[in-house]
């Protein structure tokens, strides 16, 4: 089996059901939905049959691919996944299903006012199998301009996503968003272009006056540093606008209070980890020079991050909106992790896009079902849901939990790792940083308390409990944040060898003294 | 080649010595021109339609199966009729591509189900004849032999090997290309003003081409691209007339392409003219006017390049930044097409500031891919129309995603390809422009340029965003699919999809047609 193309099965399989959904007729919505779902369920159980074929000893790059794409541009159709790469692709084919279980109703239904009464779910479902498609299309492309092209063509699917099944204000969330993507994405076109010229000059890729776009041979490559800075940038802007980093993260808050929950989780659960894959991928691999050279701007802005967009959680009144600002200082511990440029911080940030991905989903959903039901996603608008709907508010308070980093919760693992990997080396932003989890726990706790405590208003006492359908969506990503809280062993184990080559490609050692990162807490 | 080229600069007057053969695809789209006009006088009113259309049809066809014959010999790279004629590869890439876009542009120029010409171009709009003419159901067939001789001039315009040549050529394009600007049925003296401000526009611009060309002959002793090309390189001469030549020449060559602060005449051309004109402006000339382009500064001034990229990169900035800017204002499609086709022209004059190889097979193979988009973009404009013909103005478009998905769906997706997202031909082609400007050193151009393409995604995005997100009118535009008209908008699309998927053989061809750059 390891001649089978998995990842260009994974990666047309949705594609194809997403063509197939879409001729559908607009009638036969049901079958619609089923075929999404039976496609989703199908890459996701192929995908973890790939998985279980990893070797985490062999080659990093493992179920490589490459064939000629265009090649009057050097480009190839080259995927592959090393350990980090994997993860997030599980994370994506994981979570897919399970978002098409949560919008099977809601998808076609208007979520407030101002918006059209009925939309074809039909369109939702294949628009999210398009972006599936794409998603582990950008995790497995191990080609730059592959890798480029999947980054692009993924805006368009959340494009028509936002704008056609948002809220009120749900053109203006979905031209900020591609507009914002679309710039930071140019900007690292020019840089990908810059590469190919450079790879034909390098001795030691392509040959004589050929350029190539692959991954393995531009990482090989020496730059030299003015240039290397000035391409750093290129590609850094793009992620950090997708990441999202403060300045550039004002799309998101838009962006999530527009969007329907269900594609919010994979935005802010997939397609924002593009951002930070991207760093720790590109800009550290490309560009370690330039890398290094960055670093103390980069931690500060990480360091803002993850201090401002939890003092903005703090004072949001929508729930949407409130996650999103979560997200921004989540994602600002993930980047503090990746330049930090220790084992430890960057095993476990790789480990934190994973977490986040699954308890800020978790969250999103959960927060989606309470919308629903109470048509409003003003926090003033909730309060007492934990009389009248235990098991939601019972599932929203353990998402919640695991996004302040609950010891015994899958995030604590990874932000545990990020804290002690940023110490060794950067003392100051990682004490500074942990301001973040006190921040972090009042933003939690006081939504909970609002929302869920205290006496039920009126139109809150009809609320349903979650429906068998909103129980099965939920309930395998809250088994696998328990999980991962006191077995983070295993995806450990995958992600390591990938960190430690990024490593050597930095030249990077950890300080003394050196942690064992598999026993992470257990500090000498 | 170089003998037959000294001996025909030489004291004696040979014999003339024409290849029909290699000449053969002009010739026959001229030759069909012609019989066009003895169908005009000859066949009755009836009759004309039926036999304009195929005899056009034909004839390009003819001229595209003989240009690639012509390519697939062995050796293409002639001077020909005396050095007039330069027939190469990428003449012949031009070529080509001028008579494929000129076909497709035929099918809409041939709709009969909804008629974009005037009834009788000679009954003044609003009169009685006008009426007359209207009741009698006729429709003009002039527009056949028109659009013949204007392809006719654009295949000769790239291929001309001295500077008088490209003149006539330029004249033999522009002057029926003015004429059909006034044809429009509707809103016909919007129409005609274009027109007069497109003659009046392009005679002064002829004007300077034809001032600079005696400039030139006056620095080089000769019209001919190659006598030019190496008084240069002996750096004899007057240098006042060379600069200046060279100045006055841009100025005619830069009017035709629509490069800022030349560009004035493109919107309200693009906007007046029937659209089936407006999209064979926007595809073929402007492929025959970068072929001229860089048949001149490739071969004529390639020694003269360090005098004239600088200018080139102002021009180019100018033109990718205005083109991009004054578009977000348009409110009209037409009009915002226009801007986006001078945005266009910017990105294109990236390539030909690269002066490479690379830069050369980058411009043809972006000028073909945007010819075919912007094609089916002005069939799809065609296609929206209300009572008051061609519903263009963007409020009418609110809502179309609802009422007609596939249209909309088809136009957004056009949209996104001019944006340049991948997987669309319009990636492909300015990857390869931008790929050649910064292998040509020329990265500050590219940063602009991507710069521009994020603003100019911005108006396309909002033309997405009024179709799909907003809610119909009540008396919105109905969608008229002809036959004809949803037969140019699928190849649009099918080629903008393939040249953005497996652009591969394509790039392959254009790569291959610029292996030898011009010849001499």
């Amino acid at each position: 089996m390891n001649d089978f193309p998995w990842l260009s099965v994974l990666i047309a399989l949705p594609l194809v059901g997403a063509l197939v959904v879409a001729l559908l007729p607009s009638a036969r919505e049901t079958l619609a939905k089923q075929v999404t779902l039976g496609v989703s369920v199908v890459v996701a159980a192929l995908a973890l049959v790939m998985t279980s074929q990893f070797d985490t000893g062999g080659a990093r790059f493992q179920f490589e691919e490459k064939y000629w794409w265009i090649k009057q541009f050097g480009v190839h159709w080259a995927v592959g996944v090393d350990g980090i790469a994997l993860t997030l692709v599980v994370l994506s084919v994981i979570l897919v299903p399970l978002v098409v279980l949560a919008s099977w109703d809601e998808a076609g239904r208007s979520g407030g006012v101002d918006v059209p009464a009925r939309r074809s779910a039909k369109t939702y479902f294949a628009l999210l199998l398009g972006l599936e498609a794409t998603m582990i299309g950008v995790f497995a492309a191990t080609d730059v301009f592959l890798f480029y092209v999947f980054f692009e063509a993924m805006l368009i699917p959340v494009y028509f996503i936002i704008g056609y099944y948002g809220g009120a204000q749900r053109s203006y969330a979905a031209v900020k968003f591609l507009l914002y993507s679309l710039f930071g994405g140019l900007l690292m076109l020019v840089a990908v272009i810059w590469l190919y010229p450079l790879s034909a000059k390098a001795p030691s890729a392509g040959g004589v006056g050929h350029g190539t776009f692959l991954f393995s041979e531009l990482s090989t490559m020496h730059i030299e540093p003015t240039t290397a800075r000035w391409l750093f940038l290129g590609f850094f802007v793009a992620f950090a606008i997708k990441a999202p980093m403060v300045p550039v993260h004002t799309w998101l808050p838009d962006a999530a209070a527009q969007s329907p929950a269900g594609a919010l989780v994979l935005v802010v659960g997939v397609l924002d980890k593009v951002g930070t894959y991207g760093m720790l991928r590109f800009c550290l691999e490309l560009f370690p020079g330039a890398a290094k050279w960055a670093t103390p701007v980069v931690l500060a802005l990480a360091v803002v991050s993850i201090i401002y967009g939890a003092v903005l959680a703090i004072g949001q009144v929508d729930l949407k909106r409130l996650v999103a600002y979560t997200s921004v200082s989540h994602f600002g511990f993930i980047v503090l992790g990746i330049f930090a440029m220790t084992t430890a911080g960057q095993s476990g940030a790789a480990l934190y896009m994973i977490n986040h991905g699954f308890s800020t989903g978790a969250l999103f959903l959960i927060v989606g079902f309470m919308i629903v039901r109470r048509r409003s996603a003003r926090i003033a608008d909730f309060g007492g849901v934990q009389k009248i709907a235990p098991v939601l508010a019972g599932t929203f308070l353990v998402a919640g939990l695991s996004g302040l980093s609950l010891p015994g919760l899958a995030p604590f693992v990874s932000e545990f790792m990020v804290f002690t990997g940023t110490f060794e080396r950067y003392r100051v932003p990682a004490v500074i940083a942990t301001i973040g989890i006190v921040l972090a726990a009042i933003y939690i706790l006081w939504t909970y308390q609002r929302t869920m405590g205290g006496p039920a208003a009126e139109p809150v006492r009809a609320m349903p409990d979650l429906s068998a359908r909103e129980k099965l969506a939920v309930a395998p990503i809250i088994a696998i944040i328990v999980a991962m809280g006191f077995f983070p062993q295993p995806v450990l184990d995958v992600i390591n060898p990938s960190v430690k080559q990024t490593m050597v490609r930095l030249d990077r050692h950890d300080p003394a003294p050196k942690i064992n990162v598999a026993e992470n807490g257990a500090r000498p | 080649m170089t003998a037959r080229v000294v001996l025909a600069q030489g004291a004696d007057i040979p014999a003339p010595h024409i290849e029909y053969g290699q000449l053969a695809p002009m010739l026959l789209v001229f030759g069909v021109a012609i019989a066009g006009v003895l169908v005009e006088a000859f066949v009755g009113r009836s009759g004309r339609y039926r036999a304009q259309v195929p005899l056009a049809a034909l004839g390009l066809l003819g001229a595209f199966v003989w240009t690639i014959y012509l390519a697939a010999q062995d050796k293409p790279f002639h001077v020909a009729a005396e050095g007039a004629i330069g027939v190469d590869g990428p003449t012949l890439f031009l070529q080509g591509t001028i008579l494929v876009l000129a076909l497709i542009s035929l099918l809409l120029v041939a709709e009969r189900r909804q008629p974009s010409f005037a009834a009788q171009a000679s009954a003044l709009p609003g009169s009685e004849a006008e009426q007359d003419a209207m009741a009698a159901g006729f429709t003009q067939t002039e527009v056949f032999p028109l659009m013949m001789f204007a392809v006719g001039g654009m295949l000769m315009f790239p291929a001309s090997n001295d500077l008088l040549t490209m003149f006539v050529a330029l004249e033999v394009m522009s002057l029926p290309l003015y004429l059909l600007c006034g044809l429009a049925r509707r809103r016909r003296l919007l129409s005609q003003e274009a027109a007069v401000k497109y003659f009046l526009l392009g005679a002064f611009s002829s004007a300077f081409f034809l001032y600079g060309t005696a400039l030139l002959y006056g620095y080089a002793g000769s019209v001919r691209l190659g006598a030019i090309s190496a008084q240069l390189s002996k750096d004899a001469g007057s240098d006042t007339l060379l600069l200046a030549g060279v100045a006055l020449l841009s100025v005619g060559l830069l009017f035709k392409l629509g490069a800022v602060p030349f560009h004035m005449w493109k919107p309200d051309v693009y906007q007046g003219a029937p659209t089936p004109i407006t999209a064979l402006m926007a595809s073929c000339t402007l492929v025959a006017a970068f072929g001229a382009m860089l048949r001149v500064y490739y071969v004529a001034l390639e020694n003269l390049r360090w005098d004239w990229r600088p200018a080139m990169w102002g021009v180019a900035i100018l033109t990718m930044v205005a083109g991009a800017v004054i578009a977000i204002t348009q409110t009209d499609l037409k009009r915002m097409l226009a801007y986006s086709s001078v945005a266009h022209a910017g990105f294109l004059l990236t390539g030909v500031v690269a002066t490479s190889r690379d830069g050369l097979s980058g411009t043809l193979f972006y000028l073909a891919a945007y010819g075919f988009t912007t094609i089916g973009a002005f069939a799809v404009i065609m296609m929206v129309r209300d009572a008051g013909g061609e519903a263009a103005h963007l409020s009418r478009w609110a809502g179309l995603g609802k009422r007609s998905p596939l249209v909309a769906g088809v136009f957004a997706f056009f949209l996104l390809a001019f944006a340049g997202i991948p997987l669309t031909s319009g990636f492909t082609g300015k990857f390869a422009v931008f790929k050649a400007a910064i292998e040509g050193g020329a990265t500050p151009l590219v940063v602009v340029g991507v710069l521009s393409s994020a603003v100019a995604a911005f108006f396309y995005v909002r033309v997405i965003v009024v179709m799909f997100f907003s809610e119909p009118d009540a008396d919105g535009p109905t969608v008229v699919s002809a036959p004809a008209t949803a037969a140019a908008v699928a190849l649009g699309v099918a080629a903008t999809v393939v040249l953005g998927v497996l652009p591969q053989p394509m790039l392959d061809l254009a790569g291959h047609a610029a292996t030898q750059m011009f010849v001499r």
